[in-house]
Formats: structure tokens, sequence, C-alpha cells
């Protein structure tokens, strides 16, 4: 297997699945001739042209809206967002028409198109630049929601995206761009709904998608020296959410912690938290804990940056409430 | 209020459209009229409910435009669309049957008034946001392009739309692209009981053609063959690849802005000097120019009449949604 990083996962998933189906087609601001503004798109018009890899104004309401005519119209498009921030004047088009379609018309119409964006804070963007907004789309029935974190992964499940028939919202995080990872050579897909098992362990549940795993990975490692054996659940996709791994788990340590980088109130983790007691509090030992960023808008200066978003350490400390 | 080129045009049609042609743009009109009379009486008879937004005195604006399109071309419109869906050559039995909410309507009761569907006939849609369907016409033009086919998207909205965002991105990126788009403003004057005036910048809608660098024209939307004659410049222009184009139909609605709107911001002198200008009657009287006798078109209506009590019929006697479907078609398998 090779290793390759997450940015070049997607890029092959992208130039596969546009060899593969003449009618995929990717268009967004910067995705040509610049290679988008991370690069995952880098290459891909001295491939297949500007037909196929589409300049837009920056108009993101009207760029996701014509995605969405030209999925109805037969065709494949990946639409990049800039970032998911941007995606947010996109929000009528994504709820109001890409979710709805099918249904409101009683299934004669579909919108086969995946809607890509990098979100995730970090990197000292500030309050504009820096959200984690999956729990928007997660709210949203119509819409699949897919947060990979490791680059086999964010290529399976693209792959996997561009194939389905639903309008995909494809978030991948800034931070995770440059991360290596082993990814197969051969032709594979990651099924959506399907979690990753990505720690063994049995003392507790570690919950967590796209960045947070990798904290939460680095969590299970601190308490191993603890003698705290931590399992870390990677869930891939938030719709459809695969529970059934999560409850098993669960059943198995007593104990669940759910680390995600959206604001703590309201967020993705807070609906997997519930599920969870639902389906599984007579195996809890503790109350389910949340280890999110705090509830503020984004501060530009480096500490107080670090210090909203989830950290190790809050992950460690949420652990010693439960186990 | 057209220019005089528009006019100029419209007489050539009356002379160039067979008298098959020309009764069949009749017969939609009256068709479109007798549904929506019949739809507002079962709207107060409890058959129809939630919002419905009436197409009576706009008639000439859907059956012109679409006329003068393929069949396989798209037709986009909005919450106020069953004459479109109808002039697109929908059923009126399944049309109305959407509008009782029944398993056998276009949409399959998922939809009702607001959000008919016709795939079949390239009827892609009621949308109930002002100015959603816009973007969506982009893309299906973006659609047509890419696939090098001959078809061409026509678009319909209200004076309402101009002011969103969503007007102004899409006719940037149609004009940009070159994409085969028709739009048709329906002028009625009225953003629900807001005047045009009070939300537009400028009067003289079909000059926000201009900053967009496509052609905009301003035509008598109560006159069929006005909106006839502009549409088929407009289709020709989009489908040799020249790109869209702005129509601007200055129309009336007859009834409020939907049945829940007594229309109270009109006064009744103004409504009845609309009235006056009846595209189904000012037609009756260039029909008798082509020398078509009113028993012709009396015996239309009285068929148009027949199908609507038909469709009302259907739409009764159709069965509910199982609620067994309830969560069906959320997602595609």
């Amino acid at each position: 297997m090779a290793q390759i990083s997450y940015r070049e996962a997607l890029n092959q998933a992208l130039k596969e699945e546009m060899d593969r189906d003449e009618r995929v087609f990717i268009m967004g601001e910067e995705v040509a001739y610049f290679g988008g503004a991370f690069k995952v798109t880098d290459g891909l018009l001295a491939i297949f042209g500007e037909k196929r890899v589409r300049d837009t104004p920056i108009s993101e309401l009207t760029i996701v809206g014509a995605g969405v005519g030209a999925a109805m119209g037969g065709i494949r498009p990946i639409v990049e967002l800039m970032t998911i921030n941007f995606g947010l004047l996109a929000m009528d088009q994504i709820v109001n028409h890409a979710a709805k379609i099918h249904y409101m018309f009683g299934g004669q119409a579909k919108v086969p198109m995946v809607i890509r964006a990098p979100q995730g804070g970090g990197h000292q963007l500030g309050a504009q630049h820096s959200q984690s907004l999956e729990a928007y789309f997660v709210h949203c029935p119509g819409v699949r929601v897919v947060v990979p974190a490791t680059p086999a992964d964010a290529k399976g499940l693209l792959k996997t995206a561009v194939r389905d028939d639903n309008p995909v919202i494809f978030l991948e995080h800034e931070s995770l761009y440059s991360v290596k990872g082993e990814v197969p050579e051969e032709e594979f897909l990651v099924p959506f709904g399907k979690a990753n098992v990505a720690r063994s362990g049995s003392d507790v549940t570690i919950v967590s998608y796209s960045k947070c795993v990798y904290d939460a990975l680095r969590a299970a490692e601190a308490l191993e020296e603890q003698g705290i054996d931590a399992e870390v659940i990677d869930l891939r996709t938030l719709n459809p959410l695969d529970l059934d791994t999560v409850v098993e788990s669960v059943k198995k340590t007593g104990a669940a912690i759910v680390v995600y980088e959206g604001w703590r109130t309201g967020g993705a983790g807070a609906e997997i938290a519930s599920q969870i007691y639902e389906a599984a509090f007579d195996s809890l030992d503790a109350p389910v804990q949340r280890v999110a960023s705090i509830d503020i808008p984004m501060p530009y200066n480096r500490h107080l940056e670090a210090a909203a978003l989830p950290r190790v350490e809050d992950i460690l400390r949420a652990v010693e409430h439960v186990v | 209020m057209a220019l005089e080129r528009e006019k100029h045009l419209a007489e050539r049609s009356l002379l160039t459209l067979s008298e098959g042609e020309l009764l069949e743009l009749y017969r939609l009109m009256s068709l479109i009229r007798r549904f929506e009379d019949r739809v507002a009486e079962m709207y107060t008879r409890g058959k129809i409910t939630g919002f419905c937004h009436l197409y009576a005195g706009e008639e000439a604006v859907a059956v012109g435009a679409i006329h003068a399109l393929y069949d396989k071309d798209y037709v986009i419109s909005t919450y106020r669309e069953h004459g479109h869906c109808l002039a697109k050559g929908a059923s009126p039995d399944k049309v109305m049957a959407e509008l009782f909410g029944k398993a056998t309507g276009v949409s399959h009761g998922r939809g009702g008034s607001m959000h008919l569907f016709e795939g079949e006939r390239r009827f892609m849609g009621g949308y109930a946001i002002v100015g959603g369907g816009l973007p969506l016409a982009a893309g299906l033009g973006l659609s047509i392009h890419y696939k090098e086919e001959p078809e061409i998207v026509c678009c319909f909205f209200g004076d309402g739309a101009l002011p969103q965002g969503a007007f102004h991105e899409t006719l940037n990126l149609c004009s940009l692209w070159k994409l085969p788009v028709v739009f048709i403003c329906e002028n009625n004057f009225y953003g629900m009981g807001t005047l045009t005036q009070r939300a537009i910048c400028r009067p003289e809608l079909y000059r926000f053609a201009e900053p967009y660098n496509m052609p905009g024209v301003r035509v008598d939307g109560m006159e069929v063959l006005e909106v006839y004659s502009a549409v088929v410049e407009a289709a020709a222009r989009a489908r040799e690849g020249h790109g869209p184009s702005l129509i601007e139909a200055v129309t009336y609605r007859f009834r409020g802005h939907s049945m829940s709107d007594p229309g109270e911001y009109r006064s009744k002198r103004e409504e009845r000097l609309w009235q006056e200008r009846d595209p189904i009657k000012r037609f009756r009287r260039r029909l008798g120019e082509r020398k078509i006798s009113s028993a012709v078109l009396d015996r239309i209506d009285r068929d148009v009449d027949a199908m609507v009590d038909d469709a009302v019929r259907f739409a009764d006697e159709s069965p509910e949604p199982p609620l067994s479907d309830l969560a069906k078609h959320v997602y595609v398998d």
C-alpha cells in the first residue's frame, strides 16, 4: 500500500471517478486554473479540460443551485465550496432544494450531486473561517453527511459519494489535507453508514469523526499508560449513522464519550449521545460526556483558539468522569 | 406599453400560425382559467388546503411562452405554477389530484399546489422559495450544454424575485457561460401585497438584462401572441448557442396573492381596468379577425368545462397516499 496524503487521496478519487463516468464534473471557485484553494483539484484541468473542471464566479447560492439543476438534468456534479463557511450562502439551495426535491415531487426527480467543502479550525483564521458546521446538515433529512478522517476513507468515501444518487455533503477537515496514511493501490470503495473501530478497547468508548479521531487516538495512548483501555470509533459518516457499532461498543465498555469539533450546544455529538441513551441506557455506568468546541465565535489569538477547540486533555478529563 | 417591434411580431404570428395552433392557444388559456376557477371553488369547499396561488389573468404568459418551445425543452416555475404545468401538457386530472393531496397527483400528494412536477413533460417543478428556481434553471441549462443537446430551459418567476440575490447571480452565470435559458419575469405589479415600485429601484424590469449583457424585452403579457413571438426569438437565440434572454411580461392576477388574500391593497377601479384587458377575451377578438367563429370557441369552452369537471371527479375519487409510504423517497435507495 502506498503512503499518500488526504489531499492526494481526494485528488485520486476525483480523477478515478471522472475517468469512470463522463457525466461526472467539478465546479467551484478556483477549482480549475488555481487547482483548488486547498489544491485538492490540482492537475485535473490539464487532464479533463474546462468543460469538466469549471471555475465559477463567487456565487455560492447559484453554484450549488446550478449543481442541483445539473443533477436533475442527468449529469453528476461535484461542487466544491471553498470552505463550508461560505456554504452558508447556499443553505437555501441545500436545505430547501437539494434535500427536498426527491421527496416533494414524489420520487420523480433525483439530485445526484456531491458538495465538497473544507471545514474546521486550528489555523488562526478567525470567527468566519474556522467553523465546523456538520450539525446543520445532520439536522436536515434528504442529504447524506460524510466526515472522513483518514486518507483511505477520504478516497473510498468520496468515490462512494460520487456514485450515490442523493445529495452528499462531504466535509473535509482543513488540518488533515497533509496527513498521510496507507491507501490501497487497487480500486476500492468505503460504504456509507459503516463506522471504523480505529482502536479496540474494553474500558471506555470514545466516539468521534473527522480530525478529532486523531485527538481521540492520542488520548487513548495516554490512557493506556494509566491502565485504561479505550476503544475509539470513527463514524466516517453522520448520515447514515452507524449506531449499531457504537451501541455494541458501549455495551462492552459501559462508558461513552463523544468528541467533535462543532460547538458543544446542538452539535452532532449531542445527537449521538442522545441516541446512545435511547439504545444503551442500561449499559452505561455514567452519563455520556461531550468534548467539543466551546460556544464562542472562534478568536484569532493562537492561545485563545487552542483553548476554544477540543483538546486531548479535555478528552482525558472527560474519561475521568466516566471510568 | 410594449415596444412597437413586439406588437409587429405578434401581428405576424396571428397571420402565420395555423388555425389549429391558434385554437390550441385558446383552448389552453380557457382550460387554465376554468381550472383555476374550479380550484378556488374546491378550496372554499375545503377539498384543497394549504397555500394556493391562482394564475387567473396571467394565462397568456404561460400559454404563449410554452407554445414557443419544443416538447423536450424544460420549464421550471414558482409556487404560482398550475398554469405552466398544464400548458406544458400535464394531465388536468393529475394536477387537480395533487391539489387534493391524492396518491394519483403529479407529485403523489407530497407536493401540493406549490410543488407540481411532471418529469415526462419536462415540467421541472414549482418552487416556493422566491427566486429559488433560477439557479436550478442555470443548472438544467448547464446539463444541456454539457450533453451537447439541442434543448433550452424556460424559467418563469415573478417580479418579486428580482431583488433576490439568486436572480442576479443566475443571470450573471448564465450570461457568462452562454447557457440556453429564457428568463420570463411575470410582472403582475405586486410581490404579495407590495407594489413593485416599493420593492425594486427601477420600474422597467426588462432593463435588468442590460447589466448582465443579454437582450431584454418587455411584452404585453395579456396578449398571448406577443408573448409567443418574443419567446420564439429568445428560444432561437438560446438554441443557437448565443445564451440567455430576459423577457418581462406585464400582466395582472385577477385574484389575491393566495386564496387567503382578499387583495385589499388594490383598488376596485384598478382591478376593473385590468379585467377589461382579460387575455382570453382579447384573444377571442383577435381570433375573430382570423374569421374564427365564436361558436367554435364556445365549443372549446364547453369541452374544457367537461375536462375540468372530470378532473375534479378524478381527484375526489382518488385514494389518499398510504401512511406506510410516509418516509418513502426521502433518499434514493
